[in-house]
């Protein structure tokens, strides 16, 4: 298979070039993952991050053919040749697919990803009910991964000011929390021109997600909250 | 070489070492989390099916039956005071985590929502018990964010992509830090604290066939080996009997908990005849040599006769899509198969290390030393899969993971308050351990040979999975010591092809790589030495369990391969022992 590589590396005083590979590899059943390891077994300067290789943790998210996707659960007979694999983009590279997420766990922080309830703890659980449960599926699951808030254009222009899609879905997240007693002091921090409503509603988080999850829906209810608080 | 200074450093990022950072955090004191990757990407992540605690929720329960259940699922080799102390801590803690936040299921009534897992029984070994406390088949993941998260409200400080190398010791044995190196920028940073705990995980990729994260390369052993100190029960490998065949990856027990069973290539549920009582709910070390005998016997399915099937389709769309979410992705997404529709095929894969840094219930490590086998360490902590306390001696039951790292990671953070308070003052670094270990970093700085990294990885994997598998033998397991040895030489002659120092992950994989040829080391002469099965140690030449010679601890120490032993702790903290007997499921 034919790949072209995002190539950087900050000690060698090069810029940032591509870089034509062939591999010797039968795609069938197999991963992106499993190329990017066959390519760095043949040369060991290649980086990259990942962990669990089954799509859960979040490490291995890279733009493929100019999609942010997880490597370790994009299937390798799907990618048309040449496989173009650059870093996410919107983020300072470190070193060939390695990005600098920082600026990225900083707006995930900034919305206080925590659950806050001032009440006396119970003796036991606190009750929740599987209705009240439910209204937090499709936003407890995202792992970070970047795919969404890199795939933004509104955070490519202000990553210092726009919390960003996944960001924001861990807002709703705790919003939609039925044992967090913040909503008040969440959407109060949200209501800004950049931190929420930067959003436009292009949905190409919803498109990168390889959670199958939908920030701009979650975005839609946070405004919606907003809205009707107004009233 | 830089240096930062703490009260306490915590080495790992999972359950564990954020559920003792969060105590110090919490309790005021200046505490770091030291990981080689950001924290939610720990292997924690992984973890399905649930978190095991009497909670009584679905039915009647008590932590009495749960601790019963541990000391039966490890074979009698689970030391009884900490098993006792786990089963009791079991219920607070998991309405603490609730308590932080954890998103845990629900049942109609509001409470945690529990579903049956292997080995769970009621009433010291009668009918299924339902006591895993679950998210879906996200526990894992619901669990290391909400622990993730809590130590962000409470300030603790991380250090994120920095690869840990060696413990720091002084003249009279304190742990005083680690050296540590920096990723992102390839310096070393020395680390000092006056307590530091291990919480490094488990050591999985030393298998070709694994569940485990590619981060599973055992540093926390690799350092308490080079530190002169020994590793406890390393024989004992849980292989999880249910991995996507081919592939290794996991489908939860939760699976079978929620009504799913196996069958062989003739279509018979083949755990009849295995486990007549508890059938696919046996103990997994049983459900394992099962399928394990199924594929050997040629009753396996598929083209090569390699694995057998799970079937779940007959649980129905709703009940898959809203408690087994997760398995249904991995399923299409790697065996391409929709759970919902078709059986998924399953073969045991390695899973979890029983064995690790010994330890008493404080989480501090315990060695044998002038007045007997267990003195602590001073100042040295480990906790989670890469510690043995032990609380799951032979064979680990599922469930019982998430509640070791929580249970014993507030212990250890606990306990570790008050030594600080005790020790208030910061003792001085030992230069030779530094020296030491600058000298075995900058070693992939030479090229000295013709082997890679990759290479030898590759070999060892395959070497481990060949000759220390479900099945063993003195014969099997001395050839594959005897190839290690090998390998082991062959080690000298690696070369790196890359020596620069921004996120050079090679050198990184060659570190990694040094840990685990000593994880399999210690793994290889403790299992050619206990000739005996017990359970996940299955040794053809030595079928039965054998109390007279072996109802006792494996100590191994690194300098000159040496074995020693200590006993089972067999008397528990307040109810009176559970006696060993045959085991059946």
């Amino acid at each position: 298979m034919k790949f072209r590589l995002y190539r950087f590396q900050p000690e060698s005083n090069q810029p940032p070039c591509m870089q034509d590979v062939e591999l010797d590899i039968d795609p069938a059943g197999k991963m992106l993952l499993d190329a990017l390891l066959e390519l760095k077994a043949k040369d060991d300067t290649l980086a990259f991050r990942r962990s669990c290789r089954e799509g859960v943790c979040g490490s291995d998210a890279v733009n493929v053919n100019g999609r942010n996707v997880l490597a370790c659960i994009t299937p390798l007979a799907d990618l048309k040749q040449p496989v173009e694999i650059r870093p996410l983009p919107g983020l300072p590279v470190i070193r060939d697919f390695v990005v600098d997420m920082e600026p990225f766990f900083r707006q995930y922080k900034s919305i206080k990803p925590w659950l806050i309830n001032d009440d006396p703890e119970p003796e036991r659980e606190r009750l929740q009910s599987p209705e009240e449960r439910a209204e937090i599926e499709g936003a407890y699951e995202c792992i970070l991964c970047g795919c969404c808030t890199t795939a933004c254009p509104s955070f490519w222009w202000h990553p210092d000011r726009f919390v960003g899609p996944a960001g924001l879905l861990q807002a709703w997240r705790f919003i939609a929390d039925s044992r967090d007693q913040a909503t008040e002091e969440r959407l109060d921090y949200l209501e800004d021109t950049y931190r929420l409503y930067r959003c436009r509603g292009i949905m190409n988080c919803v498109e990168a997600c390889p959670k199958g999850l939908n920030p701009t829906e979650s975005i839609g209810r946070i405004k919606t909250l907003l809205v009707r608080r107004k009233v | 070489m830089d240096k930062r200074s703490f009260d306490a450093i915590i080495v790992g990022g999972g359950g564990a070492g954020l559920m003792a950072a969060l105590q110090l955090a919490d309790s005021g004191f200046k505490v770091a989390v030291v990981s080689k990757v950001f924290p939610t990407r720990s292997h924690t992540v992984s973890a399905q099916g649930g978190i095991t605690a009497a909670l009584g929720n679905v039915s009647e329960d008590s932590w009495h039956w749960h601790m019963f259940d541990t000391v039966k699922g490890s074979d009698y080799l689970g030391d009884q005071d900490a098993i006792e102390f786990m089963c009791r801590e079991a219920a607070s803690l998991v309405y603490e985590l609730e308590h932080m936040g954890l998103p845990f299921s629900r049942l109609e009534n509001g409470k945690i929502y529990q579903r049956a897992f292997g080995g769970q029984s009621k009433n010291f070994g009668g009918e299924q018990a339902i006591r895993t406390c679950a998210c879906a088949d996200r526990t894992g993941h619901a669990l290391l964010h909400t622990l993730y998260q809590r130590n962000l409200a409470a300030r603790t400080q991380f250090f994120d992509e920095y690869f840990a190398l060696d413990l720091v010791r002084d003249g009279e044995g304190y742990c005083v830090g680690l050296t540590t190196l920096n990723i992102e920028n390839g310096e070393p940073l020395l680390m000092e604290a006056r307590a530091t705990l291990l919480a490094t995980g488990g050591a999985g990729r030393v298998f070709s066939n694994t569940s485990n994260a590619m981060i599973n390369t055992g540093d926390g052993l690799g350092m308490v080996l080079r530190a002169d100190l020994p590793l406890e029960d390393m024989e004992f490998w849980q292989f999880h009997p249910t991995g996507i065949a081919g592939v290794g990856s996991l489908i939860t027990e939760g699976a079978r908990g929620e009504g799913g069973y196996l069958l062989n290539d003739r279509g018979e549920r083949f755990m009849e005849r295995y486990a007549p009582h508890a059938l696919d709910l046996a103990s997994r070390d049983v459900v394992s040599r099962a399928i394990a005998t199924e594929i050997y016997e040629g009753r396996g399915c598929g083209e090569h006769k390699d694995h057998v099937l799970l079937k779940l389709d007959h649980l129905g769309e709703k009940i898959i899509a809203e408690r087994l979410p997760g398995i249904r992705e991995l399923s299409i997404r790697f065996a391409g198969v929709d759970p919902a529709q078709s059986p998924i095929p399953v073969a045991p894969t390695a899973h979890y290390m029983m064995g690790g840094i010994p330890t008493n219930l404080h989480g501090q490590v315990v060695v044998p030393a002038r007045y007997g086998p267990e003195e602590p360490v001073p100042g040295l902590y480990a906790v989670g899969e890469c510690a043995c306390v032990s609380v799951h001696g032979a064979n680990r039951l599922g469930g019982n993971s998430l509640l070791d790292l929580v249970v014993f990671g507030r212990a250890a953070g606990r306990h570790m308050v008050g030594y600080l308070r005790e020790n208030p003052y910061p003792r001085k670094p030992g230069d030779e351990n530094i020296q030491r270990s600058m000298r075995r970093l900058n070693r992939w700085e030479e090229a000295r040979g013709g082997e890679t990294v990759a290479g030898i990885t590759r070999e060892l994997r395959q070497l481990m999975q060949k000759y220390c598998g479900v099945y063993r033998s003195r014969k099997v397991l001395a050839e594959g010591l005897d190839r290690l040895n090998g390998l082991f030489g062959r080690m000298e002659a690696i070369s790196l092809g890359d020596t620069s120092r921004v996120f050079n992950t090679a050198r990184i994989e060659a570190l990694e790589l040094e840990n685990l040829m000593l994880v399999a080391r210690a793994t290889l002469v403790s299992a050619l030495a206990r000739e005996e099965s017990r359970g996940a140690h299955t040794r053809e030449d030595f079928p039965a369990r054998d109390d007279d010679h072996w109802l006792k601890h494996t100590l191994y120490s690194l300098e000159g391969d040496l074995l020693d032993y200590k006993p089972v702790r067999l008397k528990p903290l307040s109810v009176e022992a559970f006696k060993p007997k045959e085991r059946s499921y």
